[in-house]
Formats: C-alpha cells, sequence, structure tokens
C-alpha cells in the first residue's frame, strides 16, 4: 500500500456542493478507483459510509476510560477512608468500603466522567495528529472553507471519471 | 438527502452560501474592533481592578474584612459562587442536552453559550478560593499525601465533592468547547492574510485538515462528550444544593434541593445567555443566524424552567407547613415576612411572576422585553441564593445569638470585580474566536436555510 502512494503522483479533485461530492465518491469508487483521503469544510453526513469507511471505535475507547476512572475512584475511597486512616465522620459507618459506599457516589461519579472525557479526547487528538503548531492537514486552503477535495492516485482513465463526477477543477501534485 | 418539514421555521435567514456563513462569522474576528466594544472592555477591566484590589486586600488581611458573623458565616460569597455555577448551566444544557434531542437551533449560539459556562465557573471557584483565608493552601482540598499521617480529605463531604464536580464541570467543559472550536480555528487559520494571526490560529488549529476520518470521529466524540456532559452538569448543581441539604438546618435540609436547584440553574443560565446573545447579535450583525424563533425557543426554555422555581418555592412553603416542625415553619415565615422581607419579595417578583409574561408571544418575541427579562431574572435568582442562605442563618435555634449581615465594600468590590471579569474575557472572546459554530452550521444550511427551503419547497410543488 505505502509504496503505491509514494511512487504514483497524486491527483486532487476540487467540488463545489456536498451532495455533488457524495456522488462522485460513489461513481469514482464504483469505477474501480482507490480514494486515499476527502477533505472537507464541515462533517458531510453520509460520506464515511460512501467511502466505505469503518466506523470509529472511539465511543468504546471512552467507555473503557470511564470503567478505569471508577476503578481509580473506588480505590482511592478505599484506601483513604477505610484502609489508611478510617475516621468516624458524622457517624457515617466506615468499617467497610460497602457500607460507606452511598457517600462516595457523587465522587465516583465525576471521576468516571473526568477519566472518560479527558482521556478519549487525547486519544482523538493523538489519532488524528493533532497538536499545538501542527501544519495544515489540508493541501487547499479553501476546504475549510466551502471547497470539498477529493485526493487519490493517478491511474488511466481517472481524470475522465472525475470530470464526468462534477469536479470542478482537477490537479496532479 | 434530508428535508425539513416545511412547518419548520427556517434557521438560518436570507440566502446564504457556505462561504457567506464563512465570511459571516469570520468578520468580528478579522475587521478592527468598533469603539463601544473598547468602551465596554474598558469598563469592565477597571471592574475587574476593582475586584482584583477587593481580593488582594481580602488575602492580606483575612476574612475579617468581610461582613460575615459568627451566626452568619456563609453569605455573600456563597450566594455569587452559586450564582455564578448556575449562570454556567445553561451552556452546557444547550450545547450537551440539546445535541442529544437533536434540536438544530443549538447549533447558531452553542459556541457562545458553552463560552459564558466556561467563564462563569472560573468566576465561580474564585468564591469558595478565597474565603479558604489561606489561599496558598488550596491545593490541600485535593487527595495529596502529606506530613500529617497522611491525613486524607474527608470524601463523605459535600464540600469536596463540590471540589470534584466544579473541576470536572470546568476541564471537561472547556474541553468539550475546544474540541469544537478546533476546526472553525483552521477555517480563519486558512483565511488569515497577517502572518502574526495566520500563526496564531495554526498554534490554535492543531493542525486540523477536515479529513473525512477525523471528521468521523469528530462526530462521535462530540456526541460521547454530550453524553457524558449531561448527567454531569446535572451533577454539578445537584451536589451544589447537597452543601445546603446535608446540614441540619431549617430552610436548607429539604430533599428537594437539587431538582430546584438545577432548574433555578437552567433558569438563570438561560437568562444570561440572551443577555450576552442579544448584545453579540446586534453588535455583530449576527441576526440572520441568531433569529427571533432563537430568541423565542430560549424565552419558553425560561418561562418553563421558570415555573418548575415557582412551584418548587410553594412546594418549600407547604412541606414547611405540613411537616409540623416549628423552626422549620418559623424559617419560612421569617423569610417572607422577617427582616429580610424585601429579598424574599423580589426573588418571588422576580423569578416566579416575571416570566409568566412569557406566554404571550407578542412578549416573548420582542427583543427590548427580552433583553429585559433576562436582566430581571438574574437579579431575582441572585436574591434566591442570598434569600435562601442568609435568611436561613441569621436567626437559628438560639434567639440570643440572632443577627444580620450586610457585605462590606470588600465583599462588593469583589462581586463587582467578577462581573467585570466575566465581561472582559466575553468581550475578548468576541473579538478573537469564531462566535458561531461555523462547521456545524453549514451541516443544516441545506435543510433549515430559508432560501434553500424556499428553493425545495417550490421545485416539490411542481411534482
Amino acid at each position: 500500500m505505502a509504496h503505491s502512494t509514494e511512487s504514483v503522483p497524486l491527483v486532487r479533485a476540487m467540488y463545489h456542493d456536498d451532495d455533488v461530492l457524495i456522488s462522485a465518491v460513489k461513481q469514482i469508487r464504483a469505477a474501480g478507483f482507490k480514494i486515499s483521503e476527502v477533505y472537507t469544510p464541515f462533517p458531510v453526513h453520509g460520506l464515511d459510509k460512501a467511502m466505505g469507511l469503518k466506523e470509529s471505535r472511539i465511543a468504546l475507547a471512552a467507555f473503557m476510560y470511564g470503567v478505569i476512572g471508577l476503578t481509580v475512584a473506588v480505590t482511592l475511597t478505599w484506601y483513604m477512608m477505610v484502609s489508611d486512616w478510617p475516621q468516624n465522620i458524622g457517624g457515617k459507618p466506615n468499617i467497610n468500603w460497602a457500607m460507606n459506599m452511598p457517600a462516595f457516589v457523587p465522587i465516583l461519579f465525576e471521576m468516571t466522567v473526568f477519566f472518560a472525557a479527558h482521556l478519549m479526547v487525547w486519544t482523538y487528538l493523538v489519532i488524528n495528529g493533532l497538536y499545538p503548531g501542527a501544519d495544515a492537514k489540508n493541501p487547499d486552503p479553501r476546504t475549510t472553507d466551502d471547497y470539498f477535495m477529493v485526493e487519490l492516485p493517478a491511474a488511466k482513465g481517472l481524470i475522465e471519471t472525475l470530470q464526468k463526477s462534477g469536479a470542478v477543477e482537477i490537479a496532479e501534485a | 438527502m434530508h428535508y425539513e418539514s416545511t412547518e419548520r421555521k427556517p434557521l438560518i435567514l436570507g440566502d446564504k452560501s457556505y462561504h457567506q456563513i464563512t465570511e459571516d462569522v469570520v468578520r468580528p474576528i478579522e475587521t478592527a474592533a468598533p469603539r463601544a466594544w473598547w468602551v465596554a472592555f474598558s469598563i469592565a477591566l477597571v471592574m475587574f481592578l476593582w475586584g482584583a484590589g477587593s481580593i488582594a486586600y481580602t488575602v492580606a488581611t483575612g476574612i475579617g474584612v468581610w461582613g460575615l458573623n459568627k451566626t452568619v458565616g456563609w453569605a455573600w460569597d456563597i450566594t455569587n459562587f452559586v450564582w455564578w455555577v448556575g449562570i454556567g448551566h445553561a451552556g452546557t444544557l444547550i450545547s450537551a442536552v440539546l445535541l442529544l434531542f437533536r434540536q438544530r437551533w443549538r447549533m447558531a449560539i452553542n459556541r457562545s453559550a458553552e463560552a459564558m459556562t466556561i467563564f462563569s465557573v472560573i468566576q465561580a471557584g474564585l468564591f469558595p478560593l478565597f474565603h479558604m483565608g489561606r489561599v496558598w493552601l488550596a491545593y490541600w482540598v485535593f487527595p495529596i499525601p502529606n506530613q500529617y499521617g497522611s491525613l486524607w480529605v474527608n470524601f463523605n463531604s459535600p464540600l469536596l465533592w463540590d471540589v470534584f464536580a466544579i473541576s470536572t464541570y470546568l476541564t471537561v467543559s472547556v474541553v468539550f468547547w475546544y474540541v469544537g472550536l478546533i476546526p472553525d480555528f483552521a477555517m480563519v487559520r486558512d483565511r488569515a492574510i497577517n502572518p502574526v494571526q495566520k500563526h496564531i490560529y495554526k498554534i490554535l488549529s492543531f493542525g486540523w485538515g477536515g479529513k473525512a476520518k477525523a471528521w468521523q470521529r469528530f462526530e462521535e466524540v462530540s456526541l460521547v462528550l454530550a453524553g457524558l456532559a449531561t448527567p454531569l452538569v446535572l451533577s454539578v448543581h445537584t451536589i451544589v444544593s447537597m452543601d445546603f441539604a446535608t446540614s441540619v438546618i431549617p430552610g436548607w435540609h429539604t430533599t428537594i434541593f437539587p431538582p430546584y436547584f438545577v432548574a433555578g440553574a437552567i433558569f438563570s443560565g438561560f437568562a444570561m445567555v440572551q443577555t450576552l446573545l442579544l448584545i453579540v447579535r446586534k453588535v455583530f450583525k449576527m441576526d440572520d443566524y441568531i433569529t427571533i424563533q432563537h430568541i423565542e425557543m430560549m424565552n419558553i426554555v425560561i418561562m418553563v424552567t421558570g415555573s418548575i422555581v415557582g412551584v418548587a418555592y410553594i412546594t418549600e412553603l407547604f412541606i414547611a407547613w405540613y411537616s409540623g416542625v416549628e423552626y422549620e415553619q418559623y424559617a419560612f415565615l421569617n423569610r417572607a415576612t422577617g427582616p429580610y422581607w424585601w429579598a424574599y419579595w423580589s426573588m418571588m417578583t422576580c423569578n416566579v411572576f416575571s416570566p409568566q409574561l412569557m406566554w404571550s408571544k407578542k412578549l416573548r418575541t420582542n427583543l427590548v422585553f427580552t433583553f429585559m427579562i433576562s436582566i430581571v431574572v438574574n437579579i431575582g435568582m441572585w436574591f434566591e441564593r442570598f434569600v435562601i442562605i442568609v435568611t436561613s442563618l441569621h436567626r437559628d435555634y438560639l434567639p440570643s445569638s440572632w443577627s444580620m449581615f450586610s457585605p462590606s465594600f470588600v465583599e462588593v468590590g469583589i462581586f463587582i470585580g467578577t462581573i467585570g471579569f466575566f465581561f472582559a474575557l466575553f468581550l475578548l472572546y468576541a473579538r478573537t474566536f469564531p462566535v458561531i459554530a461555523q462547521a456545524e452550521l453549514k451541516t443544516i444550511l441545506k435543510t433549515s436555510g430559508e432560501a434553500q427551503k424556499k428553493l425545495h419547497n417550490d421545485h416539490g410543488a411542481q411534482h
């Protein structure tokens, strides 16, 4: 896979409408060409399905992070309130963690949310290669305004397919 | 392609294209600040400096410079803390709860509402921080190993729950806001001409390129964050209310507090969103995006939550009578007819009576009226917290220790300082950040744009 994109020059086709883009992506794929990337100014609904992208698993990751947060909160409250230094505070039972648990519900909840939200967003930034000062990933600045770009390796008959699909500009990079 | 019923009013007025949305959103960033902005910013800065001076005086001298006494140990600062946290709630409600309910009208207002959330939670945090007295030991609220044993923090205490709730709420709100801002900063970056500006927005936009996979993840992350933020926002004010509800003080020790506080928070938060957005709309000429319909929707939320708050007030009174506990009964009688009667009746007028006017469609679509009510509601909600806190404390079980509370000029100064700080932050935000979530708004242009809807309807009629 990697060697084909390195040796073959890329073709960039610009579209000016999201509905045209969706149908173009379908046409390009139906004609047997492989799309390397699509740049859009906003989330175009149905584009991931048209491109055949797999579903994101980031929600599953968030769930796991939440479980970690809950575990940390249970450990923290058990160690500090029951194991290390149990104290009689307001007559609340501190013989074991389970009896004292109702008073810890807010902490358990907040820690779960804290871990799930923050670790998910860190994951999101890392897998997308987003960090302060990173170079813009879109080759053409118009794709954050109102243009949509399809990027794919050059191949025979590709230009004709792109022209037919409604591209307003085609350039070889 | 998804089309919307003709019954639904357009959410974006006029004949807009994607490019026109970009131009309209970026205009306040790319043009010089109007004179009114500088005037407002200067006033906010002066207020902020006064507050900073008052805080410096408090820290240097001690909490004794406030008007607190042995009977009323909690008053002005906690009132302001609860008031600011409550205001913050509307931002999360708009961006998270309305996202889960697929309310598209949120898209024009969620960015500013979330900014308001973050800036007001910052103000809220200042009050308990400086009420600690020795602010340089503020890190003691976190469970950090220490030389006293270790003597840990008390996880049974609602005050500690508050520390966890507020810090989770603030940081998760910032992250939620920023994830949405990244694509919009990229838009500003890609059209910036000034190299300094381009460099700043390059840093802020984290290199966003709008790749299809990144957008897919973006949508999933937004949905999960909304799902997490929804119970979070409800938990925050619930826990704030438990600061009071778990104390054995007549007037505080009631189970109605959590839902009653949450409703009040949404009520005051939406009022503050109205105040800010009516100004943003006017100054930046965003009338096509923040339409009368948006204003009306928010007024309906204010009316509904105001009514819930009214029912809660009456329920409290009924339960005090029905409980047969004379201390409880006296606490409420004292609220309405005691020395702080004026605070109680200000609260009743502002919070229970004034939102009922919104039943009239003519009034709730009137901008001047909406602006006035939004201020009135926030005054009322400030009085609500003052009434709950001070009137419950100032006459306790022992009549010999009954006393009154009045704030010192230092406390008033800190409160005015937070208002200045809040507006200074919001004014800076309005000049440098995209005030409308333009990437999100572009997704509804074809279904909810006025010209696009009309075109589709005219076209559809021919079939």
